[in-house]
């Protein structure tokens, strides 16, 4: 199956200005923010909308990674997976609104093992979750507060989020 | 991975992926709740067959930060005493339904038995064998290393270019011998000190340079210098004429720790004997990193345990 481009690096970059300005419109500001990305491309993305909310108000939203590994649900099911670095930033997430960042939304699994890993660290007052891509085929209650884009999909069908940082190029593509 | 046996088995990205893990679970170390999911419902055995502290509760914590239920088993007072064989409590232990088997025992190999017996179809740990291996300190030493030399940026490193200096009873010593393996494969250059009826036959063909004369090695500036314990209860032969003049000759004392340039990391696996092998001066000095060992100690086993123990089949 070939490859379709779904979103370019235009689009990526409207789409996370968008969701900075609705993470501030929801949080009344950029006080007390904390992004966290989920490793490997969440943690660009999160670095990415905090540079946005700095730009657009010169205030003190900060970003980090939350590594979720240990967390996960299906550790006994595949070979051993390697973890990354989890790096909170200074001040903590005590009474601070957290918000998620991760590439693509799938089955809600992922987010369920980082609150998990969000509990065993402080005690936010909030949390939410920011998606690039939402591509449905939720396997438990979780939403998301802030979409890039919808891209209904079917199971047998893979995306790929390429970030620049990482892979050379911005792009979704779905195949 | 299935077991840890030895570091001879390690290639250098596996020893790398384990440091780099454990700085994972040190940073876990560091927050509000120091326990982690990812060996809930595991049952790690801790079967000791021979006396130890700190390795022993380094296993346990680092088990129970895991969340895996931990089983202590240690040979006094067990049926080991009424003679039983390996054989019949490793069947017991997997009958009991164990994942993971630390094993420390005074025969060398008796890990290696165990792994590959069939007795029992659980994770094995080498936690010392005889005079033949101790893999978790040789990685907890190699950590330890890399923490103090590159800091923050350890991460995906090796020890290329730094220079090791063990002293002490290589005779004897499965510290000396996982180091010697792991340190090589990491990139360090190794030296080693001692009399020379305290090297083992062959010591030649390790990819180690040989000296007898610690001040010569103090000299030469080395970035680590590890000193190992005398093990009164092995030396059942006359290794060296008396304390006082092993002391003298191969302890690092106050005035040897003087010589040491002040960059350099002084090392020991514990337990000390103060006054014999290493001064209390060297041992309490901010270039000791005798406690730093012990709480790495922790950190290495968990990412051991949890790259043996976490993974279903691939």
């Amino acid at each position: 199956m070939t490859a379709r481009t779904v979103l370019q690096q235009d689009d990526i970059a409207r789409a996370l200005t968008r969701i900075s300005h609705e993470i501030l419109e929801s949080n009344r500001g950029s006080s007390n923010l904390v992004l966290l990305g989920i490793p490997t491309r969440g943690v660009i993305l999160a670095q990415r909308i905090a540079t946005i909310l700095n730009g657009i108000e010169a205030n003190s939203a900060v970003a980090g990674s939350l590594d979720v590994t240990m967390y996960r649900d299906d550790l006994a099911k595949h070979p051993t997976r390697v973890s990354s670095p989890t790096q909170i930033p200074e001040g903590g997430i005590d009474g601070k609104t957290v918000v998620l960042v991760d590439d693509v939304l799938y089955s809600g699994r992922t987010i369920r093992a980082a609150l998990d890993a969000i509990n065993d660290i402080g005690r936010p007052r909030a949390v939410r979750l920011a998606a690039l891509v939402d591509r449905g085929h939720r396997e438990l209650p979780i939403r998301a507060d802030f979409v890039g884009k919808n891209l209904p999909s079917s199971t047998e069908e893979r995306i790929n989020v390429r970030l620049t940082e990482i892979d050379g190029t911005d792009e979704v593509t779905i195949e | 991975m299935k077991h840890l046996l030895s570091t001879k088995d390690l290639t250098r990205d596996e020893a790398i992926q384990i440091l780099d893990l454990a700085e994972d679970m040190a940073d876990a170390g560091t927050r509000e709740v120091k326990k982690l999911p990812a060996l809930r419902g595991r049952t790690v055995v801790n079967l000791f067959f021979e006396d130890s502290t700190r390795t022993k509760i380094s296993f346990e914590a680092a088990a129970k930060r895991l969340s895996a239920d931990v089983i202590n088993f240690t040979a006094k007072g067990s049926s080991v005493s009424k003679g039983e064989s390996l054989k019949d409590t490793a069947q017991t232990l997997a009958a009991i339904g164990a994942d993971g088997v630390v094993i420390r025992h005074g025969s060398s190999g008796a890990p290696r038995v165990l792994a590959s017996s069939g007795w029992i179809d659980a994770g094995v740990v080498n936690a010392g064998d005889g005079t033949h291996e101790h893999p978790t300190q040789g990685l907890l030493d190699a950590f330890t290393m890399r923490k103090r030399l590159h800091g923050d940026a350890s991460r995906g490193r090796a020890l290329d270019g730094v220079t090791v200096t063990i002293v002490g009873d290589i005779l004897h010593s499965r510290v000396a011998r996982s180091n010697v393996w792991l340190l090589e494969t990491l990139g360090a250059e190794v030296t080693l000190v001692a009399p020379a009826t305290l090297l083992p036959v062959g010591v030649n063909t390790w990819p180690v340079t040989v000296s007898y004369d610690l001040d010569a090695a103090v000299a030469a500036k080395p970035d680590v210098l590890m000193m190992l314990r005398i093990q009164s209860e092995r030396m059942n032969a006359a290794f060296f004429p008396n304390a006082r003049e092993y002391s003298r000759q191969w302890g690092f004392d106050d005035e040897r720790l003087a010589q040491l340039p002040a960059a350099s990391l002084v090392m020991h696996p514990g337990p000390m004997n103060r006054g014999l092998e290493i001064s209390s001066g060297a041992a309490d000095s901010a270039r000791s990193t005798i406690i730093e060992q012990v709480a790495n100690g922790v950190s290495i086993r968990m990412a051991v345990l949890y790259l043996l123990l976490a993974g279903g089949a691939a």
